[in-house]
């Protein structure tokens, strides 16, 4: 690889400060070191390395240790000239291009990088600053969870409060500790607001046939304090069920995580906005990852996407544009994963749920009799174009449905070449004729 | 960070999930049965032999399958819940103790048979060993020695904690076809084959070795030992087929079957040493060293060995040809030479084809091609002697015999599962290993695929290699899994939690790939990029 011509030697000294050691924060700072000798200095209050986010509840799950999460070794970041700060940021004053830090230490910078992630949401629940509520998303939220929560002696139940994808990992990490779980869930059906109906009740399913406690259609009313300042139990809006607990976990969604710069002159809504070549209103600031929100959403996605994969694609731009070449970030076809328990999920492309459903888009759904294998593939009633996939316990190549989904391939090519597209071990059973048959007869019956 | 308050030095782990009722019916079943072993072994009288040793194995391999049967109320899927806080799985008390109780065994069993009560100078066997008497009799009509006792526990343990694995990896076909192979390989051909063909030697001219044919050179280092050669040619028809498929063995049939399916095809699939590290190993696949200075101490360490097996068996050859040129048809300076010739050929192919895939590893790779190439000129020059290096290729034997053989897969391979993983041997020492993963290298379909940009870098698959391969450095780059020291377990595959890996054979064009960008950005950004990294 050479790619280094860009720089030449005016900028070669440039000082890039990163706010951040997350996934979006460490990629921009890896490429812009792979384009560039510029100095680079990435700051974080959370941890002294980078560590995958995604992988804290395997920690709690025993399955790692807390330095398996860290993808590079320690001695990485000096040797790729990558300088890494443990502070806070308070102020940033982007005049004199400088930060303020909470030990009262200041940083100047030429080239500022916003990659501050999220905090969880919490709604102004009265009890949710009481000791044993947090969320989970933090290193430090894991550390809590160990005190909080370290075994079902000290937690004989846990309550979880929002059915998302972090709300169903808790659920799971708690259950690996055979700590009693109520997950209290605001729609009727697991994450249907994401999901279509017939996903989203199999994976319900699923989430029972693990013994969690799971009450749909619920709010959270209010956590109750014990005389020590510390949770004793919550109430569930609809029915005044006072639920004792000893944990509670708040995973109603996250937002950015930017209180620091509310003082400066970066301007912000829900989070730090920029354009699409991910720049602020100040020149020379930039905003990349969960802080970040789009003046101009990309279509059908929203303005604020806490993804990894979307955090780490803004990470792979930003460094082209640092480094000379002006990008906009202008990501391929829309693509995800989860893990439900035991059931893979992988996305491609777009399977609205029923509320966003738009009138054209067709769902064709196929199971497989012992429910932990299924997919939903979404097409247009209209063209027959192919619209996106949702596959659970079936592994997809994210390749294949990348190029049909650039081609626009129509529903009839996806479902006779399926099999292409498979991305299971050797030997396991294969699932795309039945699949094929299915889609056939009810194509037919349609006619 | 001290995330893991619960963990003392204890042996009892406060946070152990309670057994159920079965599991300690089956821990009662087993230990009944280890317990008469070991009354065999303190000398115990037993007033029918055989019912007892039949007794003891049933009763073993009965309590580890009702305690294993525990999976059984899980559901399907991966379990690795508590790993890193049980004692035995996480280098705590108990791992220590397990190891150190391995380690001692096969001091004994190598060094010290006799306290197993092996008999010497004509006397009957007593203890340990004398209880397996009634069924080396069964099987080869023989008294039993040290290698049947031990050749019968390590088959008994494979079946076992294979049986367990099997369990534990019910949602996954691979793992459970390439379990059921490595029993099937360890219970036919290395147990019960070489048992009975021991049968036909009844007459002194017909002296088959102990001959597991799954087992290759140089793994099986003592293939070309003269007293093999010459029991195996003594063997009529038989033996001559044998010696051939040896040969064969390793120079056509497992280049043809790791050009096709990489060496998984022996290393997880067949191989005694890898069947045993699967299986009774799998607890402890994650506690292998992932850091970039262990992989250097690898390559060096390996490579070492096959260099050291190379010549030791080289001088073996050549001494034995040389003290009676007239028992074998090729003469020592054929063999001399032809062995040059093959590894000219190896080495200059490599050299043309390959230099650009292989980069600096080149000049290590001419380091060892030379060293054995002087050592063959040695031996030439040297004419009458079989010194080479000035040391006598009986001590070049013995040394390797010593270190190798015995310290080095045994004692420190297996003693040492619960502190440094279940591979150290495969992964640091076995010469075999190092063969077909130079092979897989450079010339073979097999690799093992990532998903697009699904990646989230979450380093399980790093943590459960057992090869200790930063899987992870691969994956969240886009790039395919190419490295001599896989040997394709799928585990990584397996524990992924979403659906990045895949073990694939698949054409050698574009095998070894590496992108800037991954998968799912900015189309025309790859491209731009892309482009540009095949113009360099």
């Amino acid at each position: 690889m050479r790619l280094r011509p860009t720089c030449n030697k005016t900028t070669l000294m440039e000082h890039i400060v990163i706010i951040g050691n997350g996934i979006s924060g460490i990629t921009a700072a890896r490429h812009i070191r792979k384009l560039s000798n510029k100095k680079i200095t990435v700051i974080s209050a959370e941890s002294e390395y980078f560590f995958s986010r995604t992988a804290l509840m395997y920690v709690y799950m025993g399955h790692m240790t807390f330095e398996h999460t860290q993808p590079y070794e320690n001695w990485f970041w000096k040797k790729n000239n990558i300088n890494l700060i443990k502070a806070f940021v308070k102020a940033v004053d982007t005049k004199t291009k400088t930060l303020h830090f909470s030990n009262k230490a200041q940083l100047n910078y030429d080239k500022l990088i916003i990659a501050s992630g999220s905090k969880p949401n919490k709604f102004g629940w009265p009890g949710q600053d009481l000791k044993g509520v947090q969320g989970l998303y933090s290193k430090q939220d894991l550390e809590n969870l160990e005190v909080y929560a370290p075994n079902n002696k000290v937690c004989k139940r846990a309550v979880i409060v929002g059915g998302g994808l972090i709300g169903i990992e808790l659920a799971e990490m708690l259950n690996s500790r055979n700590i009693p779980v109520t997950f209290i869930v605001r729609e009727s059906s697991f994450w249907n607001n994401v999901l279509p109906e017939n996903d989203s009740q199999l994976i319900t399913k699923h989430i029972k046939s693990h013994h969690i406690d799971l009450r749909l259609s619920s709010n959270l009313e209010e956590i109750i304090s014990d005389n020590n300042g510390r949770v004793q139990s919550v109430i569930i809006k609809e029915t005044g069920e006072e639920i004792p607990c000893d944990f509670v976990g708040l995973t109603a969604g996250v937002s950015p995580s930017i209180d620091f710069l509310k003082p400066s002159n970066i301007k912000t809504n829900k989070g730090v906005l920029v354009n699409r070549f991910l720049e602020t209103n100040i020149s020379n600031v930039y905003a990349i990852g969960d802080c970040a929100e789009l003046l101009e959403p990309l279509e059908n996605r929203r303005s604020i996407e806490a993804v990894w994969y979307t955090g780490r694609m803004m990470g792979e731009v930003i460094a082209q544009t640092i480094c000379g070449k002006r990008n906009a970030y202008d990501p391929g076809p829309w693509f995800n994963s989860a893990k439900f328990f035991d059931i893979e999920y992988q996305t491609y492309g777009w399977v609205n749920a029923k509320k966003n459903k738009p009138e054209h888009e067709y769902q064709f759904h196929w199971s497989h009799h012992d429910n932990t294998k299924w997919v939903t593939i979404a097409y247009n009633l209209h063209t027959n174009t192919f619209l996106g996939i949702n596959t659970f316990g079936i592994r997809m190549r994210h390749e294949t449905f990348n190029n049909w989904l650039i081609e626009k391939r129509d529903i009839a090519f996806v479902i006779n070449h399926l099999h292409e597209a498979n991305f299971d071990p050797e030997f396991f059973a294969t699932y795309h004729k039945e699949i094929q048959k299915a889609f056939h007869n009810q194509f037919q019956s349609q006619i | 960070m001290n995330q893991k308050p619960q963990h003392t030095m204890s042996i009892v782990n406060p946070n152990t999930v309670n057994l159920s009722l079965k599991q300690k019916l089956g821990l009662c079943v087993g230990v009944v049965g280890l317990f008469i072993l070991i009354l065999a072994g303190c000398n115990a009288s037993f007033p029918n032999k055989t019912l007892f040793l039949i007794l003891s194995l049933v009763l073993i391999t009965v309590g580890s399958m009702i305690f294993s049967n525990a999976y059984l109320k899980t559901s399907k899927g991966i379990k690795n819940d508590g790993i890193w806080f049980k004692s035995l799985t996480s280098r705590g008390t108990l791992a220590w103790l397990t190891g150190i109780l391995i380690t001692t065994f096969y001091i004994v069993l190598y060094f010290f048979p006799e306290y197993l009560g092996l008999g010497t100078n004509g006397n009957s066997n007593s203890g340990l060993i004398a209880f397996f008497d009634p069924l080396s009799k069964l099987l080869n009509g023989n008294p039993a020695s040290q290698w049947f006792v031990y050749g019968t526990l390590y088959t008994l343990v494979i079946l076992i904690f294979g049986y367990k694995f099997i369990l534990k990896y019910r949602h996954n076909r691979y793992q459970q076809l390439r379990t059921i192979s490595v029993m099937f390989f360890q219970l036919g051909f290395a147990f019960l084959i070489p048992e009975f063909m021991s049968r036909l030697n009844a007459s002194p001219n017909y002296n088959l070795p102990y001959y597991d044919l799954k087992s290759m050179w140089p793994l099986n280092y003592y293939l070309f030992d003269s007293w093999s050669i010459n029991g195996l040619l003594s063997s009529g028809n038989l033996g001559l087929a044998m010696l051939i498929f040896g040969i064969l063995s390793i120079f056509i049939i497992s280049p043809i079957l790791t050009y096709k399916y990489g060496k998984r095809w022996y290393c997880s699939w067949v191989c005694g040493c890898g069947g045993l590290a699967e299986t009774a190993g799998d607890p402890f696949r994650h506690l292998s060293s992932k850091k970039l200075s262990a992989w250097k101490i690898e390559r060096w360490l390996i490579h070492t060995v096959l260099v050291f097996s190379v010549i030791m068996t080289i001088a073996v050859i050549y001494s034995y040809l040389m003290k009676d040129p007239d028992t074998y048809w090729l003469s020592k300076n054929a063999f001399l030479l032809g062995t040059a010739i093959l590894l000219t050929i190896v080495f200059t192919i490599v050299m043309l084809f390959k230099r650009h895939e292989i980069g600096k590893d080149a000049s290590y790779g001419a380091i060892g091609y030379f060293v054995i190439i002087t050592s063959l000129i040695t031996l030439y020059v040297s004419g009458a002697s079989d010194h080479i290096f000035l040391i006598k290729s009986s001590t070049l034997r013995a040394a390797y015999g010593f270190y190798i053989g015995s310290i080095f897969s045994g004692v420190i391979g297996t003693g040492f599962y619960p502190i440094f993983g279940n591979r150290v041997w495969c992964r640091f020492g076995c010469p075999m290993a190092a063969i077909l993963g130079f092979q897989q290298r450079l010339f073979s379909k097999f690799r093992i695929t990532t998903n697009g940009g699904q990646c989230i870098s979450c380093g399980n698959c790093s943590t459960y290699c057992e090869m200790g391969i930063d899987v992870r450095a691969y994956a969240q780059k886009g790039e395919n899994i190419v490295r001599s020291s896989c040997v394709g377990c799928g585990i990584c595959s397996a524990v992924c939690p979403r659906g990045v890996l895949k073990l694939e054979n698949d054409s050698m064009h574009g095998r070894i790939n590496s992108n800037d960008i991954l998968l799912g950005n900015n189309m025309d950004l790859i491209d731009l990029l892309n482009n540009q990294q095949n113009n360099d």
